[in-house]
């Protein structure tokens, strides 16, 4: 469709976009590679940038339950038979060793990821020569260490919810006060971001036994690397707010 | 023009299903969003009919609704406003056009997950089906209006619509929250990784930055407004006193206490203020693209008019406690949130004028699509100059439970978006779907559809000056509305005619699909990339051919030129080369 070639200069032109530069931007590192093979190395990136927007929003979601849980703390409520007002946020007694174990597990958990993610990447880096006939890098045996991770993934929300058994054993339901109902809301949000961690390796380890290329499932598990470790700074996160404001 | 084969990144259409129904391509996807958004806007535009119905008769008995009761009044006036906001607005210019144009504009194959842009349509759709459901069941739809303030929305017993009904509308935001979550993720990866060669930011087209910009937003604020959702859901489902304190409903003292309906406004507001330039911001877009296209000139000020767009949404989320000025805030924090409002003023005003900048002087084609983005300037603008007063806390104070508002906001978020999408419909037919929408119809339905907007919400400006307070049902009853009525009785009939000129749209738009004259691939002479591939793009959108950009989206009146438009994808003009 080109076949205009301009004589004008470029102080010609209008202000539409800018002054016409040399091409840069998007598009120079393998978006449209020439060979029809997967560009893994874009997907990888453009699956770390789609995890940061989540990443994103996900934090907007515990922000916004972090302001609800800092006004409703202070929020005094009318008592009708002294005409007074009162401090309703209630106090909770949170199973705190369980809880630490939890945190332990969790904390535990993002290094064995941690140990898969970077495992998961030699592999992947490896494979063009594992795959040159005649060439043999020896017989190595890693640790499971994704395995270990969805196990230990398993371990928390099974402690998680035998926490929130502890807490109704206490007589803190979710709607007894303010105070409960917080951490039930906070820790369960939590735990279903978690979950969603968990069915992200399950899926990964389904793909190693389907088969799939190991450049695709390190990107699932690079992904969920990161992914798992913003849950466990988040647990963190929620598991200080909960100690110290209260 | 350098090119290379483009490997396509996900399996070509195979069957029906895979082809139309459960597709992976951005363009059918945006399609789909397109023609639900269409169905919500009729369910939501008989809505307001019947609405404004029952306002000039309200003991008349209608067919298959029968007679409209307060709380069916209420009904209808909460699932309009949530169908208008959350499946017109929002949907359309960013599901819809968003998801078919913008890989196309920035050169990319497709969006960064296919997979994810389907599951995010057939979300919406659930949303849809969810929302709809609550007028059939028990009870009927909710009462609460589409801001869902507490303690009427946290109460089952406190309507005949509040009980699952109101479950459905909140369950339904919230799988609306997930799906556009997921579309934002998506439009943000795509933007930034997708981009062809010599695809700067600075050379991207008006209306992807528009659409980039509404992502963040909505990254940002629809997380907010799920959060909020299930505050509300555990209020009323499990006893919780998140938003509602001691409150006795027909004599009951509820097992509520100690919550703040304020604290729902605030978390409601911190996304709905930004939901206001979600709905509008790809309208600013659409509008420049024409306007610059239309009138054969570059856009005034493209870089001003990124920055206004930053601006915009970046001051958006500041401004949320504009709504709550009735709620009692110090007058300090009013203060603040009324200057940050005023400030909004500013890129507005920057917007504006490049808009009427661009048509200065200009050799302006008056074709449908331009007449619509003229349209949309002109809304904007008139719906936009009686935001100031609103901004005034004194001023909002007696304004704000008036027409006045309803005027305001209809202006400049409902109906100046529905001008960008008529534009970018007018636009982008013959590129969707290869051929040309009917002109001399087109041209009818602009003018039928401008007057009659303006016939209805302006007045709403009088209405609500003189004291014509919103949300009532019978106005009949209301002695010192009387005089009134007659302005009431002028709108129902200039909204019966505007609605009755939409069959012509619809009518045009089907009769063009299929019967129209076919489209060449540049019927407008545009410039951006949308417009260098067949008409309508192929799967891939380009060919296996990777286009390289080389000059800026609005190169129009270019001196010395063969033709008065450059390409993006024409030789670069300049010293480079």
């Amino acid at each position: 469709m080109a076949t205009y070639v301009p004589s004008s200069p470029v102080s010609q032109l209008g202000r539409g976009g800018g002054v016409p530069r040399p091409p840069q931007g998007g598009g120079e590192d393998g978006r449209y590679p020439d060979s029809n093979s997967p560009d893994y190395g874009a997907r990888l990136r453009r699956a770390r940038l789609g995890l940061i927007c989540a990443i994103a929003t996900v934090s907007m979601v515990f922000v916004s339950l972090t302001s609800a849980y800092v006004v409703r703390r202070g929020l005094p409520t009318f008592d009708d038979s002294s005409r007074t007002y009162f401090r309703d946020w209630g106090s909770v007694q949170l199973p705190w060793l369980l809880l630490g174990i939890n945190t332990a597990l969790l904390l535990i958990s993002s290094v064995t990821m941690e140990k898969a993610r970077r495992n998961m990447a030699r592999n992947a880096a490896l494979a063009p020569v594992r795959s040159i006939p005649g060439v043999s890098l020896g017989e190595e045996r890693s640790f499971p260490w994704l395995g270990a991770t969805i196990l230990l993934g398993f371990g928390f929300l099974i402690g998680q919810w035998m926490a929130w058994g502890e807490l109704k054993g206490r007589g803190f339901l979710v709607n007894t006060n303010p105070d409960s109902s917080f951490i039930y809301l906070l820790t369960a949000t939590h735990a279903v971001h978690l979950a969603g961690g968990v069915i992200a390796l399950l899926w990964a380890g389904a793909t190693s036994l389907l088969q799939r290329p190991i450049e695709g499932r390190r990107i699932v598990v690079d992904v969920t690397a990161w992914y798992w470790h913003f849950m466990a700074v988040l647990w963190i996160y929620v598991f200080a707010l909960l100690a110290f404001v209260r | 023009m350098a090119t290379s084969v483009t490997p396509h990144a996900h399996a070509g259409p195979q069957g029906f299903i895979r082809k139309y129904i459960f597709s992976l391509d951005h363009k059918v996807i945006g399609i789909q969003y397109f023609f639900l958004a269409l169905t919500a806007v009729w369910v939501g535009m008989f809505l307001s009919l019947l609405m404004r119905i029952h306002l000039l008769w309200p003991g008349v008995t209608l067919p298959l609704v029968g007679e409209i009761k307060p709380e069916t009044y209420l009904s209808l006036l909460t699932m309009h406003g949530t169908i208008m906001v959350f499946f017109v607005l929002t949907t359309a210019p960013q599901g819809g056009f968003g998801n078919y144009f913008l890989p196309i504009q920035i050169g990319a194959p497709d969006m960064a997950f296919p997979v994810l842009n389907m599951l995010s349509f057939w979300t919406t759709f659930v949303a849809f089906v969810v929302i709809i459901a609550a007028f059939f069941v028990s009870g009927g739809a909710p009462l609460h209006g589409w801001t869902g303030y507490p303690p009427l929305s946290a109460i089952q017993q406190a309507g005949p619509g509040e009980g699952l009904g109101a479950d459905l509308w909140i369950t339904s935001i919230a799988i609306f929250c997930l799906a556009s979550l997921m579309g934002a993720l998506n439009f943000l990866t795509t933007t930034l990784d997708m981009r062809a060669k010599g695809m700067t930011m600075m050379r991207m087209p008006l209306t992807v930055w528009s659409w980039f910009i509404t992502a963040i937003l909505g990254l940002l604020a629809f997380g907010v407004l799920l959060s909020a959702g299930i505050l509300l859901l555990m209020d009323r489902n499990l006893g919780t006193s998140f938003y509602v304190p001691l409150v006795v409903v027909n004599g009951q003292i509820m097992g509520h206490k100690g919550g703040s309906p304020l604290l729902w406004q605030h978390l409601f507001w911190f996304f709905g203020h930004p939901e206001v330039y979600i709905a509008i911001l790809p309208g600013m877009g659409v509008a420049s693209q024409i306007l610059s296209t239309f009138s054969r000139k570059p856009i005034f000020g493209y870089k001003a008019m990124v920055y206004a767009m930053l601006g915009i949404g970046f001051l958006g989320f500041m401004v949320w406690g504009h709504h709550m000025f009735m709620s009692g805030m110090s007058p300090y924090s009013a203060f603040a949130f009324s200057l940050l409002t005023m400030c909004i003023g500013v890129p507005s005003a920057i917007k504006t004028f490049n808009w009427l900048g661009t048509m200065y002087k200009a050799r302006i084609r008056f074709q449908t699509p331009m007449l619509y983005a003229i349209g949309f300037v002109s809304l904007f603008v008139s719906g936009g100059l009686s935001g100031p007063f609103l901004a005034q806390p004194v001023l909002d104070i007696q304004l704000h439970d008036t027409y006045f508002v309803v005027g305001h906001f209809h202006l400049i978020m409902g109906v100046a978006a529905i001008f960008g999408m008529f534009a970018a419909t007018y636009y982008w037919v013959p590129k969707m779907f290869g051929r040309m929408m009917n002109e001399t119809w087109g041209r009818i339905h602009f003018f039928l559809t401008l007057a009659g907007t303006y016939a209805i919400f302006m007045p709403m400006h009088y209405l609500g000056i003189a004291g014509g307070t919103r949300r009532y049902s019978q106005y009949t009853e209301v002695a010192y509305l009387q005089k009134l009525m007659p302005l009431h009785q002028f709108m129902t009939y200039a909204a019966i005619i505007t609605i009755a000129a939409q069959f012509i749209f619809v009518i045009n738009l089907f009769w063009s699909i299929f019967k129209g004259p076919k489209a060449s691939d540049n019927p407008w002479e545009s410039t951006t990339l949308e417009w260098t591939t067949a008409t309508p793009p192929p799967h891939d959108n380009f060919g296996g051919v990777t286009p390289v950009v080389n000059n800026g989206p609005y190169e129009y009146g270019v001196p010395g030129a063969a033709r008065d438009f450059v390409m993006q994808t024409d030789p670069a003009v300049g010293p480079a080369h």
